[in-house]
């Protein structure tokens, strides 16, 4: 398991190199910037920062994906590479405020 | 409240659905529910673990940590839920057609609970923070509607565990001679969904390619967020919109597993013809 483990990790370093980084911020149960655009037929690594001190959960239907993301922490997230098109996101744990769009153009 | 109990809802099912369906699987499996309760407080304490260290879990491993935790408890329940299977092919029928000496049983009763015990620990574990942490939200935001959300979290566990509990009575209906296969149809399907989950945790942390973002998009047959999508995608990994690589570990696992199963089983069948030729039949 460790062995597949490290040689699992080595993966992302090789990657790194060529990636698309988008920086989100969450602060009062809202993302900012809400609204983020980007390029499509690329990976996408997001970065998000969690400015509250309460957890909160990224999730999106569109893409695929969902993560917890402790309250004053950050996490990454990888998305795509995507097709053109809107891809809404929100938070779970605050869905009245945390709402945010990914646009792939 | 509607919010909350639905939150909680969707986190406890699936780990309800998996208890259920295992401790119908483990119906003669003696002290099998002292198995289980262990397995659950074994797993809320491990939860309640898990929760307190998500910031330092998550920052691990260049931000990733997260992702192979889910990664590797959901591969450790997919290995458990392939034993099971796997077991049950070669001992499930002699099990439910002849009358067993009481050393076997107890022999082959203790490897089911330590599957047992780890299967209920790890999917009350996975689940169960995720719980914690969002009805640790709930607590540490306060303010006024903090009892009515408590009051949503514990419909959302009871409707939960009621789902769980159906399903168990359901397969226990079933009659013994369709038993083993339902319950071995159900686990495997389970074990495949989980692969798929696992799956998507590794290409999201980037660390598996996805073969293919998106197979085929069907959240507008059934949507993941229905109930019936809930069921479905926690009873055999439906996925609205599955990456390649999901569908590659979802078909692989099932094959694993029945192949596994295959091989096991005719091995047993040989040794049984051969026992049977010899003088000392004992059955």
């Amino acid at each position: 398991m460790k062995l597949i483990l490290s040689l699992l990790l080595i993966i992302p370093a090789i990657a790194l190199a060529s990636e698309n980084e988008i920086a989100i911020t969450i602060k009062n149960h809202k993302f900012e910037p809400a609204e983020i655009t980007v390029p499509a037929g690329k990976k996408i690594k997001l970065l998000i920062q969690n400015k509250d001190a309460t957890p909160e959960e990224f999730e999106s239907h569109e893409l695929n994906r969902e993560k917890v993301i402790a309250g004053n922490s950050s996490a990454t997230i990888y998305i795509g590479p995507l097709s053109a098109g809107k891809y809404p996101f929100f938070g779970e744990f605050n869905q009245a405020t945390a709402q945010g769009n990914i646009t792939v153009k | 409240m509607f919010g909350t109990a639905l939150i909680v809802f969707r986190e406890v099912l699936e780990a309800a659905l998996i208890i259920g369906i295992v401790a119908a699987a483990t119906r003669d499996v003696p002290k099998r529910n002292f198995w289980i309760g262990a397995g659950i407080i074994m797993g809320l304490l491990g939860a309640a673990m898990v929760a307190a260290s998500t910031d330092v879990i998550a920052s691990l491993v260049d931000g990733v940590g997260q992702e192979i935790f889910n990664a590797i408890v959901l591969g450790l329940a997919v290995v458990m839920l392939a034993w099971h299977v796997i077991w049950m092919s070669s001992h499930g029928v002699e099990l439910s057609k002849r009358a067993r000496s009481i050393g076997e049983n107890i022999r082959q009763g203790s490897i089911e609970c330590s599957i047992l015990l780890t299967l209920v620990g790890l999917a009350v574990l996975r689940e169960g923070s995720e719980t914690v942490l969002f009805m640790y939200g709930v607590l540490a935001a306060g303010g006024a509607n903090m009892a009515s959300m408590l009051a949503g979290g514990l419909i959302g566990l009871l409707i939960g565990v009621a789902f769980g509990y159906a399903i168990y009575a359901g397969l226990l209906r079933i009659p013994l001679r369709w038993f083993f296969s339902a319950t071995n149809a159900l686990v495997m399907l389970l074990a495949a969904g989980m692969a798929s989950q696992a799956a998507k945790y590794l290409i999201q942390a980037d660390l598996l390619p996805s073969l293919g973002d998106v197979m085929w998009d069907t959240s507008s047959i059934v949507s993941e967020q229905s109930l019936f999508g809930m069921l479905l995608h926690n009873l055999i990994g439906y996925d609205a919109r599955p990456a390649g690589l999901q569908v590659l570990f979802y078909l692989a696992t099932l094959a694993a597993i029945s192949v596994g199963a295959k091989l096991v089983q005719g091995k047993k069948r040989s040794i049984k013809s051969f026992k049977q030729e010899g003088p000392l039949v004992n059955a």
